[in-house]
């Protein structure tokens, strides 16, 4: 009884945290989704003559110094950082939780070497494997895909890893392994199925880094190229015209800490709802 | 205690030898000639062939790597082709500007998260809690560099106190230098510190539940001595563990915030050599920031076993 009543005041906080997560992550989702089909105005069309315009009913976000609707390039912006996003969380996912599951299923020098690796990857944030390969590959949305694909890997490996471990540690995978199955029918079978939730919330988690890592490297120019919309190069572009257009640097900051609390709190939420033992520990 | 120093030293050693290796592969190898890049696609044949000889190289990579190494070693960090210096004075002239920073970042991190933290967890599950862990919330999700540039935008345009950006130097005296690495380093520990408040809530309300604490109390301790001489300490762990990994994002995020500021730090440096393909320059600012991320954790390392003996046990 006593360990039930915090669990139920808590409940609707961690429900909360979905629900205002879930419709900030939807939000963004359908403003990507919209500019596939719709824009108020070309996203690429240049308009000198009405630049630095403010809000108005035409255009309801003001333009940018070129002319450019900056709604439409915010809806375009969201399109970029989904891309992103979704790519290079997906190197992280495919490639850690490879790692992290053969770690944890042929231990010994496999898992140290592993390890050692996810170690070493740390030493590179996001930003830094970004500025190597701009030297290598040039400047370009890849260059910030790969990079923070890169930065992924390691942490999904150690996770997984972790996780993986203490399912390896239970009884029904020593059943498995008695009734003859071999590690990787058991990987497949056993413990993927088990972390599959906390590879989720990560995932949920890391794809707001990625937004961020995104706009910082497009703030910089080592990511999204123009004409290409993006977040960070609205900002760079917006820095410039401070003095005569301050509201240019609100926006593109706004809907970047929008989608990433929205994120975080999905996550949040997420974790909560799937392991309620986290939730009663925070 | 030696096996677990020379361990830790090893592995240490091991990830600097492994991230130089990489960062010399994909920077003087995978490009091609180094001439070329640096001269671009469209220079003749023979000024490449001339300038790559003045840059050694047309060496076989093994001599340039061990050259190189060998080099960093002496404190000879080789020429910026950009500036025609040697590369160790201009790292030197921007590390001025960009140890500070990251030091006063660090600072202001800590105070702040600590503070917040303990705050939060004396008043688990009332209105502050709340609100410091919706601040928290809100302080992840503000990207750093953009967090710079509402400050410029409040503090150097509309209430005119600071400039926009630059550095004046430390020759124009100690406050006003501070004063112009004070926003870059809020905008920068901002952000770390809301993810640390979290990590500092959580820690010290693990501890709050152990026995040993119940017992200070009902011994007679008061709240705050009990808080800093048993509950402080023991959370101490995953706080200086999350310490250590921040300093990378600390690093990633001086690289851009130097940038909104103007400030002649190694990340502005480092953007600047990519604009002007100095290869020696990328290779060496980002070898130096790599190792400051492998020291500083391997500092957090020795650090865990000097606050929690067990983990030395464990080892040994």
């Amino acid at each position: 009884m006593t360990d039930l009543a915090p669990s139920l005041t808590r409940r609707p906080l961690a429900h909360a945290s979905l629900v205002v997560g879930g419709v900030l992550t939807l939000l963004l989702l359908l403003a990507a989704a919209l500019s596939l089909v719709w824009t108020p105005w070309p996203v690429y069309e240049l308009d000198i003559p009405n630049k630095l315009q403010l809000p108005s009913t035409a255009h309801w976000f003001g333009t940018d110094s070129l002319g450019r609707d900056v709604l439409s390039e915010l809806l375009a912006g969201a399109r970029t950082s989904i891309i992103v996003g979704v790519i290079a969380v997906g190197i992280g996912v495919i490639l850690g939780t490879a790692l992290g599951l053969l770690a944890a299923a042929r231990r010994g020098w496999l898992e140290e070497l592993v390890m050692r690796f996810s170690d070493f990857a740390f030493a590179f944030p996001a930003i830094l494997s970004a500025i190597m390969l701009s030297a290598l590959l040039g400047p370009g949305i890849v260059t910030s895909i790969v990079a923070i694909g890169i930065f992924n890997v390691p942490i999904f490996a150690r996770l997984t890893r972790a996780q993986a471990k203490a399912v390896w540690a239970r009884e029904f995978t020593l059943a498995a392994r008695a009734a003859g199955k071999g590690s990787f029918r058991i990987t497949l079978e056993h413990v993927l199925p088990n972390i599959l939730s906390v590879i989720v919330v990560q995932s949920t988690i890391q794809f707001a880094t990625a937004i961020l890592a995104e706009a910082a490297l497009s703030y910089l120019g080592l990511g999204t190229q123009p004409p290409q919309p993006s977040w960070g190069r609205m900002l760079n572009e917006a820095q410039l015209q401070l003095l005569q257009a301050p509201r240019l640097a609100i926006f593109p900051g706004l809907a970047i800490a929008l989608s990433v609390l929205g994120l975080n709190l999905l996550g949040d939420g997420l974790r909560d709802l799937l392991d309620p033992r986290l939730a009663r520990r925070r | 205690m030696p096996y677990f120093l020379l361990k830790r030293a090893a592995t240490f050693l091991a990830t600097l030898v492994a991230a130089s290796i990489l960062i010399f592969l994909v920077l003087e190898i995978l490009p091609g000639n180094p001439a070329r890049v640096i001269l671009g696609p469209d220079a003749p044949e023979s000024a490449v062939e001339a300038l790559a000889h003045k840059l050694g190289a047309d060496r076989p990579p093994l001599d340039r790597y061990l050259d190189w190494i060998g080099g960093l070693l002496e404190g000879d960090l080789g020429t910026s082709y950009a500036y025609g210096t040697p590369v160790g004075e201009i790292v030197g002239e921007r590390l001025a500007v960009s140890l500070p920073l990251a030091i006063l970042a660090m600072a202001l991190t800590a105070a702040l998260a600590l503070s917040a933290g303990v705050f939060a967890a004396a008043r688990h599950d009332t209105a502050g809690d709340f609100g410091v862990m919706a601040l928290s919330q809100l302080g992840i999700a503000v990207p750093s560099f953009w967090l710079a540039i509402l400050l410029i935008l409040f503090f150097a345009v509309e209430l005119r106190w600071v400039s926009a950006g630059g550095f004046p130097g430390w020759s124009a005296g100690f406050w006003t230098a501070i004063k112009a690495l004070i926003l870059p380093a809020v905008a920068l520990a901002a952000v770390q510190a809301a993810i640390l408040a979290r990590i500092t809530r959580s820690a010290v309300l693990e501890v709050s539940r152990e026995d040993f604490v119940r017992t200070a109390r009902a011994k007679g301790l008061s709240k705050g001595k009990t808080l800093r001489r048993h509950v402080l300490r023991n959370a101490m762990i995953p706080i200086v563990t999350v310490m250590g990994l921040q300093f990378a994002n600390l690093i990633a995020g001086a690289i851009v915030v130097e940038n909104v500021f103007y400030l002649p730090g190694l990340g502005r440096l480092m953007f600047q050599s990519i604009a002007n393909r100095d290869i020696a320059v990328i290779r060496d600012v980002v070898m130096l920031l790599a190792g400051m991320v492998v020291l500083v954790n391997f500092a957090v390392d020795l650090l865990y076993a000097a606050i929690d003996p067990r983990l030395r046990a464990e080892d040994a």
